[in-house]
């Protein structure tokens, strides 16, 4: 097998298996806080609103690494400096 | 399909590239500065006045109230950074509905932009409440030794501010784009409703987030024994009080 066909392959591969693995533990996270969230807001509705507003914040927080997975997965498909480099040896060629 | 709009190209000569994201954030720019100068030329006080000025007032005093909330006491002094950057980023994400318009914020280099805004700007207010002294030292604060770990924090905060918009954002583009090729009619306007729910919710987490770095950075660090005798006057004066007024 050739440099380009292992670079593919490996991209690929891997790309897959970061979005798959990345995504498990941010998505745990998320349930635990909203069902801790659900809760608090079931013992004190008056202050629904400062609840509300810190399950967003802490949501986004915890989002964040499900989304770097995602951008890195993102750059392994279509942004792949390795890849763009070897097609242009090959076009050299 | 492209990454981000940075590679849709209008107009290019030589060096200087006018690239999609440069045209849709100057179209953003537009729409709110001209928008307001046009509803704010006639402000009236009295219970009569225009739809519009209704809306721009229910927009500033929430932001205000949600500045206040997070514990910065003035807040008319961070109204017009805090409020821009999320009506930008707000306004942005809503555009997404109207066919060809791609979010300015959907490129990195527009959230790294932002980010960086974020970043100067959380020194700058935390030295003009504090004082280059208060707001070096307070760099130090747990201890000395924690001098490199708030610097990195600090940096580390303001790039995760960076990919978290530019990642939320590319990815409703990107879904969209691929839904379309797939399964047109349905799915997308589904994940269209999905991508503005997101496009709203991370303008609001943008803004959220540098009010409270701002207030940590402006929050007056006052030793625990004068909080304590703060505390002891006024209750004392309290306690007077009714008793003055009978």
């Amino acid at each position: 097998m050739d440099s380009i066909t292992i670079i593919a392959m490996v991209s690929i591969i891997t790309a897959g298996f970061t979005i798959t693995f990345g995504v498990i533990g941010p998505s745990l996270g998320e349930g635990k806080a909203v069902a801790t969230a659900l809760s608090s807001l079931a013992q004190q509705p008056d202050a629904s609103a400062t609840i509300t507003r810190t399950l967003f914040v802490g949501l986004a927080m915890i989002e964040s690494t499900a989304i770097y997975c995602f951008v890195v997965a993102m750059i392994l498909l279509f942004a792949n400096p390795f890849w763009n480099y070897v097609i242009n040896q090959a076009a050299g060629i | 399909m492209n990454l981000s709009p940075d590679q849709i190209i209008f107009w290019q000569m030589s060096v200087v590239k006018l690239n999609a994201t440069i045209v849709f954030t100057w179209i953003v720019m537009l729409l709110l500065v001209v928008g307001s100068i046009l509803i704010t030329r006639k402000l009236s006080q009295d219970l009569q006045r225009s739809r519009w000025q209704n809306l721009l007032e229910v927009v500033v005093i929430n932001i205000s109230k949600q500045i206040e909330e997070v514990g910065l006491s003035h807040p008319h002094k961070y109204l017009g950074f805090l409020g821009s950057l999320f009506l930008f980023i707000a306004i942005s994400a809503i555009g997404t509905v109207i066919p060809g318009f791609e979010p300015p914020t959907g490129s990195l280099s527009s959230s790294v932009a932002l980010a960086l805004c974020v970043f100067v700007a959380v020194p700058m207010f935390g030295i003009e409440e504090q004082g280059w002294r208060g707001y070096l030292a307070s760099y130090t604060k747990p201890t000395v030794i924690m001098l490199p770990f708030n610097f990195i924090s600090e940096v580390s905060r303001t790039l995760a501010l960076a990919v978290r918009l530019f990642g939320n954002m590319m990815s409703g583009v990107m879904i969209i784009g691929i839904l379309l090729s797939i399964t047109p009619f349905l799915f997308p306007i589904v994940m269209t409703l999905l991508g503005l729910l997101t496009g709203i919710i991370q303008a609001y987490i943008f803004f959220i987030l540098a009010t409270v770095y701002i207030a940590a950075a402006t929050r007056i660090q006052q030793p625990e024994r004068e909080l304590a005798l703060d505390h002891s006057a006024t209750t004392q004066e309290h306690d007077t009080k009714p008793g003055a007024q009978q």
